[in-house]
C-alpha cells in the first residue's frame, strides 16, 4: 500500500469518526451507544465501500450544502444507472397494485399525467435510509425546494423536511398525491392530504382522509362529506340523557338506511321509548314498596339502553303476569317486536327458573290439544332446557320431569346420572330389563334408603303394572326419532354427494 | 407433494449420522431434531432498541418525568427496567391516561405511539402549563415512527415550537426464541378495515431491519396486497449492493396477509399455548394467572416462553395430552425428591446444592401449569364447549349446517358470550361462502335483539371485511364458484374500480379445502398423541389454511401448481429470488431457516402448526407478526358499538 493511499485511508477513517460525532455530540453518548453500534457495524462491514459513501453523505444532512461533491457524485451515479439494474440486486420489483395493467386502470392515476413523464421515469433510490439504523431519523435537516413529486415523496419517507409550497396547482397536487399513494406509505399519504386539505377523488387517499378525520374526532366533517347514516346513528352513543337519546334516535329514522337496518333502528327507538316509560314506573313501584317481587329482588341496574332480550327477561322477571295491554308485559314486548317463539321461550324460561317459579316453568311447556289432553312441548331440545334449569339450581323433582322427556336413551341415562334423578335411572333400567345395572346401582345406596328399597321392589316384582303407560310414551318417541334419523340420513347423503362433486 | 424437500433433508442427515432412523419414523415428541438449524440470536434487537432509547433520553439531559403509553409499558418492560431508566435521570414514571397531570418536574418526556389522541392530550398539557405560567421542557418520543398527522396536530394546537419530537425505532420485540412481534395490534383494523396504509412502511422497515441484521434473504414469497406493498417498501429502502458475499442467517421469507385466511383464527384453540391465550390472554409473552390457578389468594404474572422448561414441553401439545404429561412429570419429580430418603449427610449436601434448586423450580412451574390446566379443564369440559367444538368441526367439514345454525341461534337467543356468537356467525359465513339471505337477515336481527341494536355498525364492518356476508340470492355453490372464476378474470381486466371492493374479499373455503385437503376424512381415527399432520392443532379436524399454503409454497419452491388455489384466494401472490450467488450455499442450514411474517396478526395455534411442520421437514420457522391474535381479539377489533 502506498503512503499516499494509507494517508487517504487515515483521512477517511478519521472522517468517519468525527462524522459520528456530528450526531453524537457528547462523548458519553458515544460510549453508551458503542454496544449497539458494534452490532450495527457488523452489518455495514459487509457493505464495503458503500458504507463510506453513507458517512460522506451525512455531510449533507449535517449542514453542508447539498451541492457537495460526494452528494452530487452519488446523485449522478444513481441517475446514470440503467433501468434493468435491479436484477443485479437480486430481488425484483413487483407491483403491489391489483394485478392489472397500470395504464388502462382507473386505479393508477399517474397515467393521467403522462405529459409530465420526466417525473415518473426519474428513479431515485432511497439510499439514505440505512444509516438511520444508527441514529434517530429526525435529525436530518435537508431543505431542497425543487424536488420532483417522486423525490419529494422519497424525502418525506426519509423524514426530511420538504417544502410542499410549490405544489400549488391542482394538477401538481394530484400528481404528488398519486406518488404518495404509489409509495404505499400511509403516513405520507395523510401528510400530503392534510397539507392540502383538499379532497380528491382517489380511493386510497380518500380512505386515509376518512381515517384522519375519524381519528381527530371531526365527525361533523365526515357526516357532511359522506352522509354516512351509520356514523350518524352511532352518534347516539355519546348522548347520556335518555330522553335526548330517544329524540336523537327519532331523527335517525329518516336516514337512508337499507330497509332491514331501518327496521332495526325503528325498533331501537321504540325500545328506548318503552324502556323510559317502564323505568319511570318501576322506580316508583320500587320506592313505594308496592310490589313484592321488587322487594325480594331489588333491581341491580336500570333497564335503560339494555338490549331487547334483556328487556324481555326483565319483564318476565318483574312483570310476568301483567295483561298484554301494558308496555311492560312480556306478551306486549313479544308482539311489538315480533319475537320468535324460541327467543321468547328461552328468555321466559331463564327468568322464571331464576325466580324458581317452577309452576310457571311447567306451564311454559304444556300445550293442550283440542281433545283436552295436555302434552309437553318445547321449541328447543329438552337437553338445553335441562341445562338452563340446572344452572338455576332446579330441584331434582323438576329436573326429573324433563329428563324423562329425553328421547335418546343413552343421553337420558347420562343426564339422569348427572342430575341424580334416581327414579329415572331405576325406571329406565327396569324398562330395559337391565338387571346387572340395577344391581350395580343399588350398591350405591344405603340399605335403608328409599332408592335401595325401590330397586329391590323392582327386582322382586313384575314390571307389568307400569308398563302400559310407557308403551304409549315410547310409541310417540320412536315416531319422533324415526323422523330424526331420516333427516340425518338425508343430510349425510347430501354431504356425501357433495364430497364427490 | 414434492418428495424432494424430505429426501434432501434425509440424505444430508444420512451423511452426518448413518444410524438415525428414516425421517418418518422419528417420533414427533422429540423436541429438537438435528435437522432443524439453530435460530439466529434475536436478543440483538432488544439491545438495539434499548440503546436507542437511552440515547434519546440523553437528548433531554437532567431529571425528567416519563409518561408512557399504556400499550407500550409491557414491551418496554421486556427490553429495559426501571433502573435503566433511573440511570438516565428519569425521575417518575406515569402512564398516559388522558387526564391532567400532577408532575412537578420541569422536564416531561412522553413515550407514545403515533396517535392523534395522545398528541392532542399532550397539547392540552402544554397549553394548560402555558395558561398557568409554568415553564417546562417537553419531549415527544414516537415509536416506532412519527406520523406527519401528529406534527400537524402540534402545529394546529400552536405548540409546534414548544416541544421537541423524536422517533424511537423500536420496531421488533422478540417474544421468544422464534417469535418476534411488532406489538401493533391496530395494524389489523387500520389496514384491513379502514384501508389505512400508514403501517405498510413500518412493515417494510421491519423487513429492512431483519435483512440488514440477519440477511441476505435468498427468496421472498408472499400472498396478499399488503405483503406486496411491504415487499416493495422494503426494496425501496434497501441500499444497493449491500448484500455482497455475506452469509445470512435467514433463508427464505414468507409474507402473509391475514385476510388470506380468516378461517383459522376464528377457530377455538385447543393446543395448550393457544388455549391459555384464549382463556387467560397472553399479553406480550406474559400471562396473569388468577387465584383459581395459583390456588392462593393472589394472582401471579408468569412469563411464558421457552425458558419455562415445563411450558416448553407442553405448549405445542393438544390439550388432551397435557394432563397425562404433567402427571407423569409430577411423578418423576416425586421420585427425584424421594431420593433424599436413603442419603447420608454428604449426599444430601450435594443434593441440596446441585439438584434441589432445579427441582424446586420445576416444582413451582409444574404446579402452576397443573393449576392452569385444571382451571381450563373446568371451563372446557363443560357440555357447552363440547357442543361448540362439534359445531365448529361441522362447519369446517360442511356437514349438518342446519344443525349448526340452530346451535348458533340458540347461543344468541340465550345471550351467551357476544364475541363467541359473532365468531360462530363469521365462521359460518366464511366456510359457507356467505349466509343465505333469509338466514343472514334473521341471524342479524336476533343478534341485535340479544346484544343491542348498537351493533349495527359492527355488522357493517364485518360485511366490509367480507367475513360475515349475505350470499347473493338464488345461486348454488357450484354456480357461485364458476361465477367467481369469471369475476377474478374480470377484475384482472381492469374492472376493479374501487379499493373498497378489493378489501371485501370473498371466501371460497369449500373449494380451497378440497384442493388442499384441509379437512381430513372424519371416519379415520386421528391419534392426537402421535400427530400425522398439522391438523392435530384442531383435534385432527382441520389443517390451517395459512400454514398449508406456506408448506406447499416451500415444497414447490414457488406458486407453480397452485394456480387454482391462488385464483380462489383472489391472487396477489408473488415470489422473488435474491442474488444467484447464494446458490452455492443453498444447502446450508440457512436455507432451511424460514421467516414467516404475518401482516395483521397470527395465532399461537398457527405457530404450533409451523413448529410441527418445521420438525417434520427439517425447517426452522421464525414467526414475525404485527401482533399475536386470536378470534376474540380479531372480533373485538371490529366491534363498533361504543362511542
Amino acid at each position: 500500500m502506498s503512503r499516499a493511499k494509507a494517508d487517504e485511508d487515515d483521512y477517511w477513517n478519521s472522517s468517519k469518526f468525527t462524522l459520528a460525532f456530528t450526531f453524537d455530540e457528547e462523548d458519553d453518548d458515544y460510549t453508551r451507544l458503542k454496544e449497539s453500534k458494534k452490532a450495527v457495524n457488523s452489518i455495514s462491514a459487509l457493505a464495503d465501500e458503500d458504507d463510506d459513501d453513507d458517512d460522506v453523505e451525512k455531510v449533507s444532512w449535517s449542514g453542508e450544502p447539498v451541492g457537495s461533491i460526494s452528494w452530487s457524485v452519488k446523485e449522478t451515479a444513481s441517475k446514470l444507472r440503467p433501468a434493468g439494474d435491479s436484477r443485479e440486486l437480486g430481488f425484483p420489483k413487483i407491483s403491489a397494485s391489483p394485478s392489472l395493467p397500470k395504464n388502462n386502470s382507473v386505479y393508477s392515476l399517474s397515467s393521467l399525467f403522462k405529459g409530465t413523464a420526466q417525473y415518473s421515469t426519474l428513479d431515485t433510490p432511497a439510499r439514505h435510509y440505512a444509516p438511520e439504523l444508527r441514529k434517530p431519523k429526525c435529525e436530518y435537516k435537508d431543505y431542497i425546494s425543487n424536488w420532483s413529486p417522486q423525490e419529494t415523496i422519497l424525502k418525506m419517507q426519509q423524514g426530511k423536511v420538504v417544502s410542499l409550497e410549490r405544489f400549488q396547482s391542482l394538477q401538481d397536487k394530484m400528481l404528488l398525491l398519486d406518488k404518495a399513494v404509489d409509495g404505499h406509505d400511509g403516513n405520507i399519504i395523510t401528510a400530503v392530504e392534510v397539507l392540502f386539505r383538499e379532497l380528491v377523488g382517489r380511493e386510497t387517499a380518500l380512505r386515509h382522509y376518512i381515517h384522519y378525520l375519524k381519528e381527530s374526532g371531526e365527525q361533523k366533517v365526515l357526516l357532511d362529506l359522506f352522509r354516512s347514516e351509520l356514523l350518524q346513528y352511532k352518534h347516539h352513543l355519546t348522548i347520556t340523557d335518555e330522553n335526548k337519546r330517544r329524540d336523537f334516535l327519532k331523527t335517525c329514522l329518516g336516514l337512508p338506511f337499507s330497509p332491514e337496518d331501518s327496521l332495526h333502528v325503528q325498533d331501537h327507538y321504540t325500545l328506548l321509548e318503552r324502556q323510559i316509560i317502564i323505568e319511570e314506573n318501576d322506580k316508583q313501584v320500587e320506592r313505594t314498596g308496592q310490589s313484592d317481587v321488587f322487594k325480594r329482588f331489588p333491581r341491580k341496574a336500570s333497564i335503560l339502553n339494555m338490549p331487547l332480550i334483556t328487556t324481555l327477561y326483565y319483564s318476565c322477571f318483574y312483570h310476568y303476569s301483567e295483561p298484554e295491554g301494558t308496555y311492560s308485559s312480556p306478551a306486549n314486548i313479544r308482539r311489538t317486536f315480533k319475537l320468535a317463539e324460541k327467543q321468547y321461550f328461552l328468555t321466559a324460561l331463564a327468568a322464571r327458573a331464576k325466580l324458581k317459579a317452577w309452576t310457571d316453568v311447567d306451564s311454559l311447556f304444556t300445550t293442550r290439544n283440542w281433545l283436552g289432553f295436555t302434552k309437553k312441548k318445547s321449541p328447543v331440545a329438552f337437553q338445553r332446557v335441562l341445562d338452563i334449569l340446572h344452572k338455576n339450581n332446579a330441584p331434582v323433582q323438576v329436573l326429573e320431569v324433563y329428563v324423562n322427556l329425553l328421547e335418546d336413551l343413552e343421553l337420558k341415562i347420562n343426564m339422569a346420572h348427572k342430575f341424580k334423578c334416581h327414579d329415572v335411572i331405576i325406571n329406565t333400567y327396569r324398562d330395559t330389563k337391565d338387571k346387572k345395572q340395577l344391581l350395580g346401582y343399588q350398591k350405591k345406596f344405603d340399605m335403608s334408603s328409599a332408592e335401595h328399597k325401590k330397586i329391590a321392589d323392582v327386582l322382586n316384582n313384575s314390571v307389568r303394572n307400569t308398563h302400559t303407560l310407557h308403551i304409549r310414551y315410547r310409541h310417540t318417541q320412536s315416531l319422533y326419532s324415526k323422523a330424526y334419523t331420516l333427516t340425518i340420513g338425508c343430510s349425510a347423503d347430501l354431504s356425501r354427494q357433495f364430497k364427490t362433486v | 407433494m414434492s418428495p424432494h424437500a424430505t429426501r434432501r433433508v434425509f440424505t444430508s442427515k444420512g451423511q452426518t449420522d448413518g444410524c438415525s432412523p428414516p425421517l418418518s419414523l422419528i417420533p414427533m415428541a422429540q423436541s429438537i431434531r438435528r435437522d432443524s438449524p439453530e435460530l439466529p440470536d434475536f436478543s440483538l434487537l432488544k439491545r438495539l432498541a434499548r440503546d436507542q432509547l437511552i440515547y434519546l433520553l440523553e437528548q433531554l439531559p437532567g431529571r425528567k418525568d416519563l409518561f408512557i403509553d399504556a400499550d407500550l409499558m409491557s414491551p418496554l418492560d421486556r427490553i429495559a427496567n426501571v433502573s435503566t431508566l433511573k440511570q438516565h435521570e428519569v425521575d417518575k414514571l406515569y402512564k398516559v391516561e388522558y387526564k391532567p397531570i400532577v408532575s412537578t418536574s420541569d422536564q416531561l418526556c412522553f413515550l407514545i405511539r403515533p396517535r392523534l389522541q395522545s398528541v392532542k392530550w399532550i397539547c392540552d398539557v402544554v397549553n394548560a402549563d402555558k395558561a398557568a405560567g409554568k415553564f417546562r421542557r417537553y419531549k415527544l418520543i414516537f415509536t416506532p415512527q412519527k406520523f406527519y398527522a401528529c406534527e400537524n396536530v402540534l402545529e394546529e394546537q400552536g405548540i409546534f415550537g414548544d416541544v421537541t419530537t423524536d422517533e424511537w425505532g423500536f420496531h421488533l420485540l422478540p417474544l421468544d426464541d422464534d417469535i418476534i412481534s411488532l406489538e401493533l395490534p391496530e395494524f389489523f383494523r387500520d389496514y384491513f378495515l379502514d384501508g389505512n396504509q400508514r403501517w405498510v412502511r413500518t412493515a417494510g422497515c421491519v423487513l429492512h431491519l431483519l435483512h440488514s441484521l440477519y440477511g441476505p434473504f435468498s427468496k421472498v414469497y408472499g400472498i396478499g396486497r399488503c405483503s406486496k406493498m411491504a415487499y416493495e417498501s422494503w426494496r425501496e429502502q434497501v441500499e444497493e449492493g449491500e448484500q455482497k458475499g455475506r452469509d445470512g442467517e435467514i433463508g427464505s421469507v414468507f409474507l402473509f396477509d391475514r385476510d388470506v385466511d380468516y378461517v383459522t383464527p376464528m377457530c377455538s384453540q385447543v393446543v395448550y399455548e393457544g388455549l391459555v391465550d384464549d382463556i387467560f390472554r397472553i399479553k406480550c409473552g406474559c400471562v396473569e394467572f388468577g387465584p383459581e390457578v395459583t390456588s392462593s389468594d393472589k394472582s401471579l404474572k408468569v412469563m411464558l416462553n421457552s425458558q419455562d422448561k415445563v411450558f416448553n414441553q407442553i405448549r405445542n401439545e393438544h390439550f388432551s395430552n397435557v394432563f397425562g404429561f404433567l402427571s407423569q412429570k409430577a411423578k418423576n419429580l416425586q421420585t427425584a425428591y424421594d431420593k433424599r430418603c436413603g442419603m447420608d449427610i454428604k449426599q444430601i449436601k450435594t443434593f441440596v446444592s446441585e439438584e434441589l434448586k432445579g427441582l424446586k423450580q420445576e416444582h413451582r412451574l409444574l404446579s402452576l401449569h397443573i393449576g392452569a390446566s385444571e382451571s381450563m379443564m373446568k371451563k372446557k369440559t363443560k357440555q357447552e364447549f363440547q357442543e361448540l367444538l362439534k359445531t365448529e368441526h361441522s362447519l369446517l367439514e360442511g356437514f349438518d349446517i342446519r344443525e349448526c345454525i340452530t346451535f348458533i341461534e340458540e347461543h344468541i337467543n340465550r345471550q351467551c358470550s357476544m364475541i363467541e356468537s359473532l365468531r360462530l356467525l363469521c365462521l359460518l359465513s366464511l366456510t359457507e361462502n356467505g349466509l343465505l339471505s333469509k338466514d343472514y337477515k334473521s341471524m342479524k336481527a336476533q343478534y341485535l335483539q340479544s346484544y343491542g341494536v348498537d351493533h349495527l355498525p359492527t355488522f357493517a364492518n364485518l360485511k366490509q371485511l367480507g367475513i360475515l356476508v349475505e350470499q347473493p340470492t338464488g345461486e348454488t355453490l357450484t354456480a357461485m364458484e364458476n361465477k367467481v372464476g369469471k369475476l377474478v378474470n374480470d377484475r384482472a381486466a381492469g374492472k376493479l374500480t374501487d379499493a373498497f371492493s378489493s378489501l371485501a374479499k370473498k371466501s371460497h373455503f369449500r373449494a380451497l379445502s378440497r384442493r388442499l385437503n384441509l379437512v381430513p376424512k372424519s371416519d379415520e381415527e386421528y391419534d392426537l398423541r402421535v400427530p400425522k399432520d398439522m391438523a392435530y392443532i384442531f383435534s385432527g379436524a382441520y389443517v390451517p389454511l395459512s400454514c398449508k399454503l406456506i408448506e406447499q409454497v416451500l415444497e414447490r419452491d414457488g406458486w407453480t401448481g397452485l394456480e387454482e388455489v391462488t385464483r380462489l384466494l383472489n391472487g396477489q401472490e408473488f415470489a422473488a429470488s435474491g442474488c444467484s450467488e447464494a446458490d452455492g450455499k443453498a444447502r446450508s442450514d440457512t436455507q432451511r431457516t424460514i421467516l414467516v411474517m404475518f401482516l395483521g396478526g397470527c395465532t399461537f395455534s398457527e405457530i404450533s402448526a409451523l413448529r410441527f411442520l418445521g420438525k417434520e421437514k427439517g425447517y426452522k420457522f421464525i414467526i414475525v407478526t404485527t401482533a399475536i391474535t386470536n378470534s376474540a381479539r380479531l372480533i373485538e377489533a371490529l366491534l363498533d358499538n361504543r362511542a
